[in-house]
């Protein structure tokens, strides 16, 4: 893609911008729209927009597959074992109030919790789906 | 017959609906089954925040000054089901890459005649 | 002005599915298909539903096309003429479309805040939230503690879906070994 100075100008420009966004999104989300699942999917974006123009390889060179997987099964342990804490500490399953001594507060911080656990999921989901997309090749 | 008004959103939904089945189940390709998929799942997605809109309301996030607020319960389970619909469109698209490197073909006529005289 | 534009939008939302259903180029299908969420996400916002709104507009019109772009650039790009005349499944469909139609005369009226849907538990949450959780975004909180159980549920269906791709097509042989060096692309 070494033709396409434009793209890769404006890509440049641009990915460091979508990443910002998603964070933004993703701890931003209990005071405006937004919360896990969308920050997940533009952080990813971000990442799709630079290994199409870029290629995947210079991609999960910042990204390798090992990340990603972890991410997968580390964003569904992340929001699991936040419902257990509520557990362990005398309430129902993913009950967050006993997180903080103030009911309120514990609330927030278990919902700022699932809501990270969310965001690395599907963000690692579709990251990996599109590398695996792009890397694949008939044998 | 009742009145017709305020129905429209969901005639609109029906005719996506009807158009996304027509495709899945007369088109032999199978992206474009997936894409049918696709549109017959953005019209379900389109009917439930139909459902949750209340005239005059605004969106619902809470702020002070303002009491009428639009259905949130429909909102949650669209956004989730947005999502699990793309993880799920992926893993029918992977399986369409499957089968077009088993096959040679992604038709579902050809695949068919090559299955009767195997 | 509100129901203006949300008529505008849904009408050509049912444009581009028209459009959708007679082209054959698999490749302007999938645009099409990209420009059918994005008017799609512009409802959601026209109708208050603002987070559906920036979920679609990233998942339906960005990731599930590009995802879409990868499968032709993997199979084929030309769809082929469809050997029967599909009669059966249009009638089929005009069946299934005129029986859903004569339904919705018994649907509570777009907008209807005294509906059964408006009614149950909604003003529940918009009451509480705030005492509750302290957060404004009810669709945020409901989302990741009233309804926990479902968004957990929806984050393993993910999940099992990223596995699923990964065993189809991944390299999940390979494992975790570092992938073989390579020069630097033309970066």
């Amino acid at each position: 893609m070494k033709d396409y100075l434009v793209l890769r100008v404006i890509t440049k420009l641009l990915v460091p911008f979508i990443l910002l966004f998603g964070l933004y999104v993703q701890f931003h989300g209990d005071f405006g729209p937004g919360g896990g699942f969308q920050a997940g999917v533009i952080f990813a974006a971000g990442f799709v927009l630079y290994a199409m123009v870029f290629g995947v390889a210079s991609a999960q060179r910042i990204l390798p597959e090992g990340i990603l997987r972890a991410g997968i099964a580390g964003g569904v342990l992340i929001y699991a074992s936040v419902g257990l804490l509520g557990l362990i500490l005398g309430e129902n399953y993913l009950n967050y109030s006993p997180l903080s001594h103030v009911s309120k507060e514990g609330q927030h911080l278990g919902i700022f919790l699932i809501e990270l656990g969310v965001g690395t999921t599907v963000a690692s989901v579709m990251m990996t789906v599109f590398f695996t997309f792009a890397t694949w090749r008939e044998e | 017959m009742a009145d017709f008004e305020g129905l429209y959103n969901y005639w609109i939904v029906i005719v996506l609906a009807m158009a996304g089945l027509y495709i899945v189940i007369a088109r032999g390709n199978l992206i474009k089954k997936l894409v049918g998929l696709n549109i017959f799942q953005a019209s379900v997605f389109v009917l439930y925040i139909s459902f949750s809109k209340v005239s005059g309301g605004t969106a619902p996030i809470l702020e002070k000054g303002i009491d009428v607020y639009s259905n949130p319960l429909p909102h949650v389970l669209i956004l989730t089901a947005i999502v699990v619909g793309v993880a799920t469109t992926a893993l029918g698209l992977a399986l369409v890459v499957r089968i077009r490197k088993e096959y040679g073909t992604i038709e579902e006529d050809d695949i068919h005649s090559q299955d009767e005289s195997m | 002005m509100e129901e203006a534009v949300n008529i505008v939008i849904l009408a050509l939302m049912a444009v581009t599915v028209i459009g959708i259903v007679f082209i054959r180029n698999l490749m302007a299908v999938v645009m099409l298909s990209g420009i059918y969420s994005l008017l799609a996400a512009s409802v959601f916002v026209v109708l208050d539903a603002v987070d559906v709104a920036f979920t679609e507009a990233a998942v339906g019109a960005g990731i599930s096309t590009v995802l879409f772009i990868g499968t032709l650039a993997l199979t084929t790009r030309i769809e082929k003429k469809p050997a029967h005349k599909p009669y059966l499944p249009f009638i089929v469909v005009a069946i299934t479309g005129a029986a859903l139609i004569y339904g919705s005369f018994d649907m509570a009226r777009f907008g209807d805040a005294e509906a059964v849907t408006n009614k149950h538990v909604a003003p529940y949450y918009l009451e509480n939230t705030k005492k509750h959780t302290g957060i404004p975004n009810v669709v945020t909180a409901v989302l990741a503690s009233y309804r926990g159980y479902d968004t957990l549920g929806e984050v393993v269906v993910i999940f099992t879906a990223g596995i699923g791709v990964i065993l189809l097509l991944g390299s999940w042989r390979r494992g975790l070994t570092p992938p073989a060096p390579h020069k630097r692309d033309e970066a």
